[in-house]
């Protein structure tokens, strides 16, 4: 692989691309809105005529 | 605000629910017939049809692609509608789904058994299959997208991601493992050969385990296990996380089952990282589903829809940390080629896999049929036997593995092998063998006892109908942020955006992995005394994949004393230049082939195919008495070597246009060398004179073939050859 000119590159930039993503992921999960995450939790919940006889 | 109504489609989930359980069963009793040819191994004796390497790929298919794949279709076809707040994008679409799935199934039910086979584990099916899956693979995912364009419920909850995230990356694994070139209507060779199928094959096997048994099963569980519980998901923020890390880093795990082989260490070492890293989000995700029946233990005390998924879940859990134990080196070092493997997937396949679809279907039939299960008594007998079943099957094979690798390994002090004789560590595990086929049964009992429970609860419920439901339209909103929404939920509003992103988390560990291994040539050193197969060589190598002989004998040696010892110089990486597809294979009930050449005599290998208990006493291997009797089909090995010459392997034009005298004479050779034995002689001698103008001579039949494929395995090298290894 060494054979592929600037080839160190690529790791470099994939291993920052993912940990921006996955820092700004924690990032938003924990400072999300609590409602939000309560209605978005809640939305296999809401249906109404399911009950069993 | 308008309310709009509509009808969710019922009908194609009790299709699909009725598809899982017949397959189920189907699948399932399959798998107990091998458990059985293990104990009995000239049970289905002469009938080829029903021989141990052609059905273990059947069981293998039936369960993962017929009874999980049935239940995934009816799980995502309920939820998702529910979910989005709309019917299915289109009937057609839906009923084009089921039928072409369940027409692919019975094709494979009548392929496999007949010997149609490209050998490449999960992926046997051939090439026309290969192509109607696809078809109806995109016809599913067209169907999904679409009725998430058309819904009712702005933010896409996490079981859809999940579905998403399944539907992209099933259909890339399929493709570039499926690539291939046909010889004939069921015939083909892979595009790959040796190393770089092997990576490619379990990128494809792995990720067909993380994509198509676990995350369409977590957005089932995201989905009913509240609904079963009736209350949300533990935690909402922990799924969001478990989503993209699980995506993210499953697809790189695929090398762990290649530890030792020949595959470059660098793509080694790459799968074990990620697949330790793995236990993170698995685990988040058996947490999150467990604690969602916080505060209603005491329901699961007496639902058995609850009970079932508490098992598949704790199965899960069981699995994700025993898969990563597994991609340690020395952990796998023992437990590769055993049955610890045979255990360690069926924890995943009976209690994850097939817990979770029985709580579905008993949590479902009864709000289809709009009336209560006939029996919960039954429900709870068949949770208890299915529960005993699943430990029954896993612990003796735990102990099974565990013995044989350490017998295996075991030497004296002068340096030979303590069991020498691979079948003495076979014999030590035969009661194991008994316990699992025993475990096995009481799972399909359970099985059983669920069928009968479904047909009644169906039986005085009334008709599966399609259930009106009503919802407000979705309002436009900006196709861009708004104010102070976060760029998450943004996302998760964004169908198009989200499944971009989930394909570039999975795309990136398949190309950093796949693509060096196959561009870049240093990775796969030559080596130059390996030639190709000659055509008889080849017409047997195809045999050897028609039996299925992959499925109980490996051909790669590890570089372990052991191995070396018992099987010979460990395989490099350059012999397996010309083999499409490679047959490393991933279990060893059997030895190892790779240095079966010129170990044996051909009569040796002649009576071993007629009888293996004859030259093997004890061996557990079924005989192949059609191989002996059958006329080699020629017809095709001229345009098998010009497929092989596209993909790359030297034959020149001469030897193909010579390839019908040079099987001719390489029989002859072999049919020369087996009167050697007396016994052939006579019995050969008064079947040729009963039979008349019929007569076929043995230098044309199918077992000289298999016999030349067997001599010429791993004589390419000699030790003092390894000095030609170039790059």
């Amino acid at each position: 692989m060494d054979s592929i000119s600037g080839i160190e590159i690529y790791p470099v930039i994939s291993l920052l691309i993912f940990f921006t993503f996955f820092v700004a992921l924690f990032w938003w999960v924990f400072t999300a809105k609590k409602d939000y995450i309560k209605k978005m939790s809640n939305i296999p919940l809401d249906n109404e005529n399911e009950t069993l006889l | 605000m308008e309310m709009q109504q509509f009808y969710y489609d019922n009908k194609i989930v009790k299709k699909f629910l009725y598809a899982t359980m017949f397959w189920g069963l189907i699948g399932m009793l399959v798998g107990l017939l091998l458990a059985f040819l293990f104990l009995f191994p000239n049970l289905t004796d002469g009938i080829s049809w029903l021989s141990f390497g052609r059905l273990r790929p059947l069981h293998t298919n039936a369960v993962i692609f017929a009874f999980v794949g049935n239940a995934i279709f009816a799980g995502v076809y309920y939820s998702s509608q529910r979910l989005l707040k709309a019917r299915m994008f289109s009937d057609a679409l839906s009923n084009f789904n089921f039928w072409g799935w369940q027409l692919i199934i019975v094709g494979a039910a009548i392929t496999l058994p007949l010997g149609f086979s490209s050998s490449k584990e999960y992926a046997e099916l051939e090439w026309p299959f290969d192509i109607a899956i696809a078809l109806v693979w995109v016809a599913f995912g067209w169907n999904l997208i679409g009725t998430i364009l058309r819904r009712r419920q702005r933010h896409l909850y996490v079981a859809i991601w999940f579905y998403i995230a399944t539907f992209v990356t099933v259909a890339v694994l399929h493709i570039f493992n499926s690539l291939a070139v046909p010889v004939s209507a069921f015939k083909s060779y892979s595009v790959y050969a040796g190393v770089q199928d092997a990576l490619v094959q379990w990128w494809y096997g792995h990720n067909a385990v993380a994509f198509f048994l676990t995350t369409p099963f977590l957005g089932l569980m995201y989905y009913f296990v509240p609904k079963a519980a009736n209350r949300p998901v533990y935690s909402y923020r922990l799924s969001i996380v478990h989503f993209w890390s699980l995506i993210f880093i499953y697809i790189w795990a695929g090398p762990h089952h290649l530890l030792y082989t020949a595959l470059p260490e660098w793509a080694q070492n790459l799968g074990v990282a990620f697949s330790i890293m793995l236990l993170m989000p698995s685990w988040g995700g058996m947490i999150n589903g467990l604690l969602t029946l916080r505060g209603a233990w005491d329901k699961v005390r007496t639902d058995p829809v609850l009970k079932f998924m508490v098992v598949a879940i704790t199965g899960y859990g069981m699995a994700t940390f025993e898969g990563p134990m597994l991609s340690l080196k020395n952990v796998n070092a023992i437990a590769h080629y055993t049955d610890w493997i045979i255990a360690h997937v069926h924890v995943g396949a009976l209690a994850w896999n097939g817990f979770l679809a029985f709580g579905m279907i008993y949590w479902l039939i009864p709000r289809l049929t709009k009336s209560k299960l006939y029996s919960n008594g039954l429900a709870n007998l068949h949770f208890w036997i299915g529960t005993l079943g699943i430990i029954m099957y896993a612990l003796p094979l735990y102990v099974a593995g565990f013995t044989q690798a350490s017998m295996w390994k075991q030497f004296n002090p002068d340096g030979t092998l303590v069991y020498g004789n691979f079948l003495e560590t076979v014999t030590e595990i035969m009661p194991m063998y008994w316990m699992r086929a025993i475990g096995g049964t009481l799972y399909i009992t359970g099985m059983i006892v669920l069928i009968y429970n479904v047909v009644q609860t169906i039986r005085k419920g009334s008709e599966v109908t399609d259930e009106l439901a009503e919802s407000p339209a979705l309002q436009r909103v900006s196709k861009k942020r708004v104010a102070g929404e976060h760029w998450h939920s943004w996302l998760e509003r964004r169908p198009i955006q989200l499944t971009i992103g989930a394909t570039i988390a999975i795309l990136i560990g398949g190309i950093i992995q796949i693509v060096p291994t196959i561009m870049v040539k240093s990775n796969i050193p030559t080596i130059t005394s390996v030639k190709p197969y000659t055509p008889l060589e080849l017409e047997g190598r195809d045999l050897y994949i028609r039996e299925g002989c992959v499925g109980c004998h490996s051909q790669m040696i590890r570089p372990f004393r052991d191995e070396v010892e018992r099987y010979g110089e460990f395989s490099k990486a350059g012999e397996f230049v010309y083999d499409h597809p490679f047959l490393w294979g991933s279990k060893r009930t059997g030895p190892d082939l790779h240095r079966i050449g010129g170990k044996y005599s051909d009569n040796w290998h002649f009576n071993h195919m007629y009888d293996p208990q004859s030259t093997s006493s004890g061996s557990i291997m079924p005989a192949y008495k059609w191989l002996i009797t059958t006329e080699l089909d020629k017809s095709n090995t001229e345009t098998k070597m010009r497929a092989m010459v596209n993909l790359g392997v030297p034959y020149s034009d001469e030897e193909i246009a010579n390839a019908q005298q040079h099987m001719a004479e390489q029989g002859e050779k072999i049919e020369k060398n087996l009167y050697a034995d007396p016994d052939f002689v006579e019995s050969y001698e008064a079947d040729k004179q009963s039979s008349g103008a019929d007569f076929i001579e043995m230098r044309n039949r199918e077992i000289v073939a298999v016999i030349a494929y067997l001599q010429r395995l791993g004589t390419d090298i000699k030790i003092q050859d390894l000095e030609t290894t170039q790059n």
